[in-house]
């Protein structure tokens, strides 16, 4: 085990009445663990648990996507799937978008084309788009904004986020250097 | 297809960026501290009611439970009540009644964030209900119950009376007029609903008696002061840390009681505490915006020359007036609704009121209610438009304050800096292809049944910001300057201090960009500090368009004057008068020449290294190469702008798409074109958000109906169309480098401009008005003759 929930401790604890379940991810490609309650939910065991504080939480409805991560590279938005549901599971976050040679892509665009302001939903934004691209490698501009309409942004109208993923599909199509 | 200019202004790639899109953002929340515990706040489930009692045993006896906090505890010690920025006070939990539902009732400090929530369970709350007063319109009845029964002698729901204007010659007007249009306005309450909920981050230290609080505040140093005189903890043992924030609005101007609870936790058990709003709490508590209902009245002649405007106002301003507005302005700005037109007169009066609804006011981009004011002129000068059949754009060129009219000082005394409002419209008519719209509409309505009801809309704002001049402004007491402090290392970079904080706006680059253009350095060799109490200079903070104004300002004066010691120093490095160099960028840095001879001089970082280094300075020099300033503007600036909404509405569904937005900004100067044009897509976004689905609703009880994401609906992707923008640019007479501030400037032009198309498009139907939200329902509505106000 590489990492013990702080805010659920494990079994060891004298809190003997809490269930706790062991989960086992591979996050970001590395095998990970934890002792958990079975409401924890997935957000927070990112956040909190593994560290990984690129997953922010806007909403607890499902509605705002910045906590959006990818469960077995389709997303998810992690305030609403239980911890205990991704075990042994793949689960992708910001945090292991980019490659050991630098930025993504996908994250070069956001920064090319302006893609963010306060830098709130550009995580989920960005893992939503990545499940889209590797569905669909070159979509239209309103399949982008579909793609990402269960991601909200308050500062950058969309626009440029749109541009962001145009930039990397084009990017990573090869089409354009 | 990147370029990023090597000094100075003009598009460059933000510096923030290369942690936001690796996720190494550094929000509140992100926080995590040894031996950290977790604040969940018990609210109110219930607008109006008295306490009978509180049962905290049960909570207290939760295993990881390490406070449970009560308002009596709280008053025990001084702190149940803290004041707000608007001089009013706010229960920073509930002693007597529960005044709005929401309201902070009690708090758990636990080991955990779940245990915490698990707690507020545990705590039992008995509630003698009361009538609530919901209906704005009733607040004033005399059987109305009374909400602010704390205040002692208080009998009624008043809050403030508040005028401006000659009602008199507004009256004489109005008498005289062969035209009046008259039309009850609502801007319903709406939320802004940043991305990142509030939060802090309290962590005192009995050792050192000081306080370490990190909290999403747009202004550290006000919160600083704040805290100091509400709490009694002395201001230099207080230490605000204002980190990365996801979005403010307005929304973190306030000083929230989640803010104080984590205050008290922290000294309470000696360990750090964190207090995470959830977005429900946010939705329901934290500050709102607009919420006015204003008869407004238009008065002009047959041949469209419009003569006055007058308005009265309802406000609502919840259970405590929360507004954080200039303390001379209690209705913020809102006196400069005359707009941008030319008028003989005019008037208005304010009534604002207690309800039992969340307290708040000014926050959502509105430029302290200038967002109302905009829309309450441009909606009335369009159904002026209407009833004269004039067309909108030709009758609001007529009325124009034309270009060699500024300085131009409005009949509510507001002096307008610069302006060249015809030109902007004809840039927006001329990207809209305004004429052929119009045609296409006439074709469409000609050819009748089954086509989409096409709206065309314009809107022409004008903005006052960067609040504010001392001699009329300030924050209980506290002036509203601004500081930098600017240091020059010996190798010729730079840090810059401000007191301004960014929530987006991107001041890591655009404040490195001003000094790099006063310098002669590139952008990546000034460092922005900001943020935090310790270590940058006193200022208000960021809201109301204000940090390119006035710290903006401030940076510039900082590194000139940096500049003019430099030439001291290099006039005795070449060993001539200072007057006999020349100062230029124009080698790829920044260097002092002999006049007529380039390349005879030395560098600014040389002249660094030896401001710091061995050798002599010239007589009455001092080592170093700093400056810091205080910056107190003369004078608001006064951005406008010139917007053009097309919608096509669906006969069928009521259903509004906005088709097309063109917006031509006009902000004076701009350092950073690609910043600039963000923020006007953000906030063009916040105004079809406002027109046509955001709504902070209540029943009849009290409930808020918006009080989560599912029932509070912003735009997505799918709402917004792709912005069209176009650029003016006539530059503020009173600020250094002719900069106006933006930020705010989308969100104020563009709901009257979606409200207008809409109108616009319903005009087959005989529709005059309907207020916003545009939902399909009410559009519905107003389509069957049963427009109705939202409340």
């Amino acid at each position: 085990m590489t990492s013990l929930f702080e805010e659920v401790p494990a079994t060891a604890d004298a809190d003997a009445d809490v269930p706790v379940r062991r989960v086992t991810v591979t996050l970001n490609g590395e095998r990970r663990a934890a002792d958990v309650e079975p409401r924890l939910l997935l957000a927070h065991l990112l956040r909190q648990g593994f560290r990984l504080t690129g997953t922010h939480t806007g909403c607890d409805t499902t509605n705002c996507g910045a906590c959006t991560v990818l469960v077995d590279g389709l997303p998810v938005k992690s305030c609403t799937m239980l911890a205990v549901q991704a075990d042994g599971h793949d689960v992708t976050t910001v945090e292991g978008l980019a490659g050991p040679s630098g930025l993504h892509p996908l994250q070069e665009g956001f920064k090319d084309e302006h893609g963010l302001q306060c830098g709130f939903c550009t995580p989920g934004m960005m893992l939503a788009a990545k499940a889209l691209l590797e569905e669909n490698p070159d979509p239209t501009e309103d399949e982008v904004r579909f793609a990402l309409s269960g991601n909200l942004c308050r500062c950058t109208g969309y626009q440029n986020i749109v541009k962001a993923v145009l930039w990397a599909a084009k990017r990573m199509n090869g089409s354009e250097q | 297809m990147t370029t990023t200019t090597p000094m100075g202004h003009g598009r460059m790639l933000r510096k923030e960026d290369r942690r936001f899109v690796r996720g190494r953002g550094r929000y509140v929340d992100d926080l995590q501290l040894p031996g950290m515990l977790h604040l969940a706040v018990l609210r109110s489930p219930v607008a109006h009611a008295r306490i009978v009692s509180i049962d905290t045993l049960a909570a207290e006896a939760h295993p990881k439970v390490k406070a449970v906090v009560t308002g009596a505890m709280l008053a025990e010690r001084g702190l149940a009540w803290m004041p707000t920025l608007s001089g009013d006070r706010q229960a920073v939990l509930a002693t007597d009644k529960v005044r709005f539902q929401g309201q902070e009732v009690a708090f758990v400090v636990a080991e955990d964030r779940y245990s915490a929530r698990d707690a507020l369970e545990l705590i039992d709350v008995e509630y003698d209900l009361l009538e609530p007063v919901v209906d704005v319109r009733r607040a004033l009845d005399p059987d109305a119950a009374l909400i602010r029964d704390d205040v002692p002698g208080k009998t009624d729901n008043h809050c403030f009376d508040w005028e401006t204007g000659d009602a008199a010659a507004a009256e004489a007007v109005f008498a005289r007029a062969e035209v009046v249009v008259r039309q009850e306005l609502v801007f319903p309450r709406v939320h802004p609903a940043p991305m990142e909920t509030c939060g802090a981050v309290a962590d005192y230290d009995r050792i050192e008696e000081k306080l370490t609080l990190w909290s999403t505040t747009q202004a550290p140093h006000a919160h600083r002061t704040l805290l100091s005189m509400f709490a009694g903890i002395p201001e230099h043992r207080i230490r605000v840390v204002s980190p990365d924030i996801g979005g403010g609005f307005g929304n973190k101007v306030p000083v929230y009681p989640g803010y104080v609870h984590a205050i008290v936790g922290s000294i309470m058990t000696g360990r750090p505490v964190k207090w995470t709003e959830d977005r429900t709490e946010n939705l329901v508590a934290s500050g709102f915006a607009r919420d006015y209902v204003m008869q407004g009245e238009i008065a002009a002649t047959r041949e469209g020359r419009i003569l006055a405007v007058r308005s009265h106002v309802l406000a609502d301003h919840g259970a405590f007036n929360g507004t954080a507005a200039p303390r001379k302005f209690p209705g913020g700005f809102f006196g400069v609704f005359t707009g941008s037109y030319d008028i003989e007169a005019a008037y208005c009066s304010m009534t604002a009121v207690h309800t039992n609804k969340a307290p708040g006011g000014v926050a959502y981009a509105c430029s302290f209610r200038i967002a109302e004011a905009v829309y309450l002129v441009e909606r009335l000068v369009d159904m002026l438009a209407a009833e004269l059949d004039r067309d909108p754009v030709s009758l609001r060129m007529q009325n124009f304050i034309r270009p060699d009219q500024f300085p131009y000082t409005s009949r509510t005394g507001w002096v307008y800096d610069s302006g060249d409002y015809p030109r902007a419209m004809e840039l927006a008519l001329q990207i809209a292809g305004y004429d052929e719209l119009r045609a296409e509409q006439a074709e469409r309505r000609a050819r009748g049944a089954g086509e989409p009801l096409m709206g065309i809309g314009v809107s022409f704002f004008t903005e006052a910001v960067g609040a504010g001049p001392r001699k009329d402004m300030d924050m209980l007491g506290l002036g509203m300057a601004d500081g930098c402090e600017l240091r020059v290392h010996p190798t010729g970079s730079a840090v810059v201090r401000i007191s301004v904080q960014t929530q987006g706006q991107g001041h890591e680059t655009t404040f490195a960009q001003l000094i790099a253009e006063e310098l002669g350095l590139h952008p990546d060799d000034v460092d922005v500090v900001h943020g935090d109490t310790d270590s940058t200079p006193y200022g208000l903070g960021t809201y109301g368009s204000r940090s390119t104004p006035v710290s903006g300002a401030a940076a510039v004066l900082a590194a000139r004057r940096v500049r003019d010691k430099a030439q001291l120093i290099a006039a005795g490095m070449l060993e001539v008068a200072p007057d006999d160099l020349e100062w230029s960028t124009a080698q790829g840095g920044g260097r002092f020449d002999v006049r007529g001879v380039p390349g005879s001089g030395v560098t600014i970082q040389e002249v660094a290294m030896r401001a710091h280094g061995a050798g002599d300075l010239p007589d009455g020099v001092e080592g170093g190469l700093d400056a810091q300033i205080s910056y107190n503007p003369d004078n608001l600036t006064y951005p406008f702008g010139a917007y053009i909404c097309v919608v096509d509405i669906d006969p069928g569904t009521a259903v509004v798409t906005v088709r097309r937005f063109i917006a031509v900004d006009d902000c004076g100067t701009r350092i950073n074109e690609m910043i600039v044009e963000g923020q006007i897509h953000g906030g063009l976004t916040d105004g079809i958000g406002m027109a046509l689905m955001e709504f902070i609703g209540f029943d009849e009880h009290g409930n808020c109906l918006g009080g989560s994401l599912m029932d509070y609906l912003i735009p997505t992707a799918l709402e917004v169309p792709d912005w069209e923008t176009g650029t003016t640019v006539t530059p503020a007479p009173d600020h250094p480098i002719g900069a106006k501030g933006v930020g705010e400037s989308a969100t104020v032009g563009s709901p009257p401009a979606v409200v207008n198309a809409v109108i616009d498009a319903l005009a087959p139907y005989g529709v005059r008005h309907a207020d916003m939200p545009l939902t399909p329902s009410r559009v519905w509505e107003a389509m069957q003759g049963r427009a109705a106000p939202p409340f």
